[in-house]
């Protein structure tokens, strides 16, 4: 039998999409946490700024990064991930701009 | 010891008995096969409950006492560290993500091994994957165990033994007859309990030190380098902090432990539920209680060991009523740890080894008992091991998890991804990189400034793909199985 006769499942083109999504917003996560931390904090001590008694690298990498990223994770989830059944039948057509999980 | 304690925990472990035949009651009235029930509770996990279960699986004592106990040493720089465990709830569900829900529906797959057999149809691969559970999950389990039993042991004063038998009793116990429902539920309850713990610590610590401003500047004085990046005399170099990205983010998507929740859940609306409560929480206790430990020198800087900080600080900062809540946090953390890991350990000795190789087609009463009995043995054997302790407490869980990861990440990841992955190149990248994790371990520690975890992932990586490619491609049964 060759490979090319039966039809992907439709659903797996979105499903890859999103786990690229994830993919970005981890790099995007690493960016942040590096450039903040490293960007505020390599100086001596003596000179650092403080936002809310926090130093500012511990308070934009640290707190600002789970902040930020709890709120895009969000973001990515609501516009970005699309509900689709999971059964194992592929005989129905799944589009991804259908909406619910439940048929 | 203070009786207001004791009585919090009495309390809290009934309440963990109760939820536990709760779900016991649910396995029995749950119309599904048994094993779809008792091993993955039919597929049927909402979105909070999701969130818990898989982010308290993930979050061990490691979170709770022995991380916060480095971050008292080594100041602000150790909760940098932690954040990059904030990726694990986006990442575990969204990288495997809808596919491997989809995939594991088409096959009837139950456990992560269960998959692996039906991806790769090789007895090579699953033997090396359930030698690889069984001898990982058999540490990692006594570890959270005797961690468990020791910090019962401090807040109760009864001697090690008792302590241990009451607590692996009551896990035994709610897994044994709760099955996967039993253990997501209790997860559940122990992840608000750890929630709530935290914040309460955390108002608790920081009131106690007069406010942000005072208390950094008291760490600023015991030591300024606890208010750096880079930990006690640059301890926490930057490719090595870097590599935690991969070793407790990225890398945790191979633990089968938490990869097999990603089965599990009723529908794709659950998920997305889960991503974001299990993003917010896991970032919550990482920094809450990373950041508690980090700033313990500015309550009291004269604590010695590590493991004791977070319990010292509960007493000295809050009244035992509170205390005692506090404390059964890092108990839930352990509890929610070991309680998937040890059902893990039984599917795979029921599903994968029983089913597959000695009764194929064994009857639903028969297998019912089977699982629970073995479920049992599995606890009491741990049990066993837990009771003469083994002294590395941290190094054999990280070696557990490390070792774990370069097992599974890649087949569990390629096999769901590439249609080109075959059996050869599985079995090849889980010896070498198996092999290659316990060269570094020993040998070289921190490869090219590294953690230990990144070259041997890598080689994993690149001995798959190789070989995949240099081998006959899986057969086309597979490939219409999985995609089509």
């Amino acid at each position: 039998m060759r490979e090319d006769l039966f039809r992907e499942d439709p659903r797996y083109k979105q499903a890859n999409k999103e786990a690229l999504l994830a993919i970005g917003l981890f790099a995007l996560n690493i960016l942040w946490w590096f450039a903040f931390a490293y960007g505020l904090g390599s100086g001596p001590p003596q000179e650092y700024s403080y936002v809310m008694g926090f130093p500012a690298w511990f308070f934009w990498s640290v707190i600002g990064g789970y902040v930020v990223f709890s709120f895009l994770t969000w973001i990515m989830v609501k516009f970005f991930y699309k509900d689709m059944p999971l059964d194992a039948a592929t005989d129905y057509h799944w589009k991804p701009q259908d909406r619910g999980g439940k048929r | 010891m203070q009786w207001e304690i004791l009585v919090v925990m009495v309390v809290y472990m009934a309440i963990n008995l109760g939820i536990g035949l709760w779900g016991a009651k649910l396995n029995i009235a749950a119309k599904g096969g048994f094993m779809e029930e008792y091993f993955l509770g039919g597929r049927g996990m909402g979105g909070f409950v999701l969130a818990m279960t898989l982010t308290t699986t993930y979050i061990s004592a490691g979170s709770f006492i022995a991380g916060p106990g480095v971050a008292y040493s080594q100041g602000l720089g150790w909760v940098l560290l932690a954040m990059t465990q904030l990726p694990v709830g986006y990442l575990v569900l969204g990288v495997l993500g809808k596919r491997f829900a989809i995939v594991g529906r088409k096959i009837q797959a139950v456990t992560v091994i269960d998959f692996l057999k039906h991806r790769y149809e090789s007895k090579a691969v699953i033997v090396l994957s359930v030698m690889g559970v069984i001898g990982f999950f058999l540490a990692a389990i006594a570890v959270q165990f005797i961690g468990g039993a020791r910090l019962f042991q401090s807040m109760t004063g009864y001697s090690y033994e008792t302590a241990l038998f009451i607590f692996a009793g009551v896990v035994v116990f709610y897994v044994t007859f709760g099955g996967f429902r039993g253990v997501v539920l209790t997860d559940t309850a122990q992840g608000i309990v750890m929630f709530a713990g935290t914040l309460v610590l955390l108002v608790g610590v920081f009131t106690y030190g007069g406010g942000v401003g005072a208390v950094m500047g008291k760490l600023a004085a015991v030591n300024p380098d606890l208010i750096t990046p880079f930990g006690l005399n640059h301890f926490i170099t930057v490719p090595w902090i870097a590599s935690f990205w991969i070793l407790v983010g990225f890398g945790v998507i191979g633990l089968p432990q938490v990869a097999v929740r990603g089965m599990g859940y009723k529908d794709t609306r659950a998920m997305h539920t889960a991503i974001v409560i299990g993003t917010v929480f896991t970032g919550f206790l990482m920094l809450g209680m990373h950041l508690i430990g980090s700033i313990g020198k500015a309550i009291d800087p004269a604590i010695k060991i590590g493991d004791t900080v977070i319990p010292e600080l509960t007493k000295l900062t809050l009244n035992p009523w509170l205390a005692g809540l506090f404390l059964t946090a890092p108990l839930a953390a352990i509890m929610s740890t070991v309680s998937s890991q040890l059902l893990v350990l039984s599917s795979t000795i029921i599903k994968d080894l029983y089913v597959s190789y000695v009764n194929p087609n064994p009857e639903e009463a028969f297998i019912r008992k089977v699982s629970m009995i073995i479920t049992l043995i599995t606890g009491i054997l741990v049990f066993a091991i837990s009771f003469r302790p083994p002294d590395f407490l941290v190094w054999l869980n990280l070696f557990a998890l490390a070792g774990m990861e370069s097992v599974f990440l890649w087949p569990i990841l390629l096999g769901l991804y590439w249609k080109g992955a075959n059996d050869h190149g599985a079995l090849a990248s889980m010896i070498s990189g198996c092999a290659a994790y316990l060269y570094c371990h020993y040998f070289w520690t921190r490869p090219f400034g590294t953690h230990t975890i990144i070259l041997p992932l890598l080689i994993g990586l690149v001995v798959f793909v190789a070989v995949s490619k240099l081998t006959p491609p899986p057969r086309t049964e597979i490939i219409r199985k999985f995609w089509g």
